[in-house]
């Protein structure tokens, strides 16, 4: 039988090309949606009444700013804290003794359901619960605010802390143990590392929802980077442009916490993606051992 | 002299099966021991028992004639603590089925892990050990990569090197080959023939008849969760007498 088209293994393919309709598409899309862009910045810039002048007059003012250090002092307080109960709620949570397990499933039961800014306003008046204690004395609006966040944030960073140590296989410990390692070493070598993988990206989402939480502290009249802005705008009646002036803030740390995150996880992901460039880069070193 | 590993009448119960049944066997310093049989005869159940990564129901289980895992108390075993457990157990080399390297650490620092943290070995006599291991086992090129960039023959010739570090008395194989592509077996098994014929004390759990009969000295053959047969390697594979031994290995051959 001969063959017409040429031998097997030599048919020619043509390679994929994008549709006409598609093309017209990949076009179009970036077209509107920098139309659109441009449309919103010309009604923002237009609009006199965000006042922009102000903004920039009070976006670097005194207030504002140690405004802003109050919100990222007590965002990052109040995650340390929260962070170390929570690492203790979850080898509790993990622990085979069942009246150490049930303390820290109503712990976390507790402060999940319950909403953040009833806990605050709750933590605030704690005093009214036990007058005879005189806690009025050091339990200050900051100490009540960090009190509250930390108790809130720990039942939140308990199960992400309980989700990264269970998601280290079988095998690793298996190994640790065979070489001869404590179980201390084990946890703190082999464990966490690996487990920092699924713990870090959302924890980094809880710092910044952490960040954006704080702002609830206006209530009690913690003079945080809202609350500062809400003190100015209340003797000038100038709001839109105080509350512009805030939230470009918001936007700036969270933009930086982002790219932050995205660092972390590179880091901690080392090892767990195949990576030629680094084989290739140090393939050398251990030749010549 | 005491047998470097001795189990004496082991029994190990999950729920209703009984994984080990009265299970006794003697292994020489110096010794290679096969363990071969169908799947589910008890074979790596016995092997992680030898270092307590499973605990038994019965029986004693000693290495160099020290109890394993447990203290005698009276009639009883008692289990020993795990700072103790973990003592004993660097005596004991493991390679696993599945590697079980340390995928956040580099190779070296896999080899160098157990070593520093456990031994307490300076660094530099450590990383110069560590880096011979790993030439013997044909890796030094890769002491700085990663093990998700090695292939799985490569991985497990790593955890050989890992568990080599330690300079244990005994060298413990679980499948080391079951998990890898057929042309990856070889690499792995050629490394385990040179530390057979180098004289390193081995307990081999393995589906390779070939390597049983090259490098063991002794072949054990379980079935159901015990020992059927034992003996010299020649004489269980080539004249087995037990009719379980016959049947597995006109099966498997």
């Amino acid at each position: 039988m001969t063959t017409v088209h040429g031998e097997p293994g030599r048919v020619p393919a043509v390679p994929v090309v994008s549709t006409g309709r598609l093309g017209l598409a990949r076009v179009l899309s970036p077209a509107i949606v920098i139309v659109v862009a441009a449309a919103l910045l010309v009604a923002a810039i237009s609009n006199e009444n965000f006042q922009w002048d102000v903004v920039a007059r009070y976006f670097l003012s005194g207030g504002i700013l140690t405004g802003l250090l109050t919100t990222l002092a007590l965002t990052a307080v109040s995650m340390l804290i929260g962070t170390a109960l929570g690492g203790v709620l979850a080898i509790m949570r993990l622990s085979r003794h069942p009246v150490t397990n049930a303390a820290a499933n109503a712990y976390i039961w507790f402060f999940r359901g319950v909403p953040l800014l009833v806990q605050l306003v709750f933590v605030y008046n704690i005093s009214a619960l036990y007058p005879q204690l005189d806690l009025n004395d050091w339990l200050t609006p900051n100490v009540v605010a960090v009190l509250a966040f930390s108790l809130h944030e720990a039942a939140y960073m308990a199960e992400i802390i309980r989700s990264g140590i269970l998601s280290v296989p079988k095998g690793q410990h298996e190994a640790a143990s065979a070489l001869g390692m404590s179980p201390w070493t084990i946890t703190r070598r082999i464990v966490l590392p690996q487990a920092m993988r699924v713990i870090l990206p959302p924890t980094a989402n809880q710092v910044i929802s952490m960040l954006k939480s704080t702002s609830l502290v206006s209530v009690i009249a913690v003079p945080d980077l809202l609350y500062s802005a809400q003190l100015i705008y209340s003797r000038s009646f100038q709001t839109i442009p105080l509350l512009m002036v805030a939230t470009i803030w918001y936007l700036i740390v969270v933009s930086v916490l982002s790219v932050l995150q995205n660092r972390i996880e590179r880091r901690v992901g080392r090892g767990f993606t195949r990576s030629p460039q680094r084989v290739s880069k140090t393939s050398g070193r251990g030749g010549a051992a | 002299m005491t047998p470097i590993v001795r189990a004496a009448h082991v029994t190990k119960r999950y729920g209703d099966h009984l994984a080990l049944d009265d299970v006794s066997l003697d292994v020489e310093r110096g010794e290679v021991v096969c363990v071969i049989g169908p799947s589910g005869a008890g074979k790596s159940t016995f092997l992680r028992c030898i270092n307590r990564l499973e605990t038994i129901d019965s029986g004693t289980i000693e290495l160099d004639g020290e109890l394993i895992g447990y203290r005698r108390m009276g009639d009883v075993l008692r289990p020993l603590p795990q700072r103790l457990l973990a003592a004993q157990r660097r005596k004991l080399g493991m390679v696993f089925q599945g590697f079980n390297l340390f995928p956040h650490l580099t190779v070296l620092e896999n080899v160098l892990e157990a070593p520093l943290r456990v031994i307490g070995t300076p660094r530099a006599v450590a990383v110069a050990a560590a880096e011979r291991l790993l030439q013997h086992v044909g890796l030094a090129d890769k002491s700085a990569s990663y093990p998700a960039d090695l292939s799985g023959g490569q991985q497990q010739r790593v955890a050989i090197a890992r568990a080599l570090a330690m300079q244990p008395e005994v060298m413990l194989f679980d499948e080391p080959t079951s998990a890898l592509d057929p042309e990856l077996v070889g690499e792995v098994l050629a490394v385990m023939r040179q530390l057979a014929e180098g004289g390193t004390t081995m307990v081999v759990v393995t589906h390779e008849i070939a390597f049983a009969r090259e490098a063991a000295d002794r072949v054990v053959f379980m079935a159901d969760g015990q020992i059927v047969e034992v003996g010299p390697a020649e004489a269980v594979l080539a004249h087995p007498t037990h009719p379980r031994t016959i049947a597995f290995l006109e099966a498997v051959l």
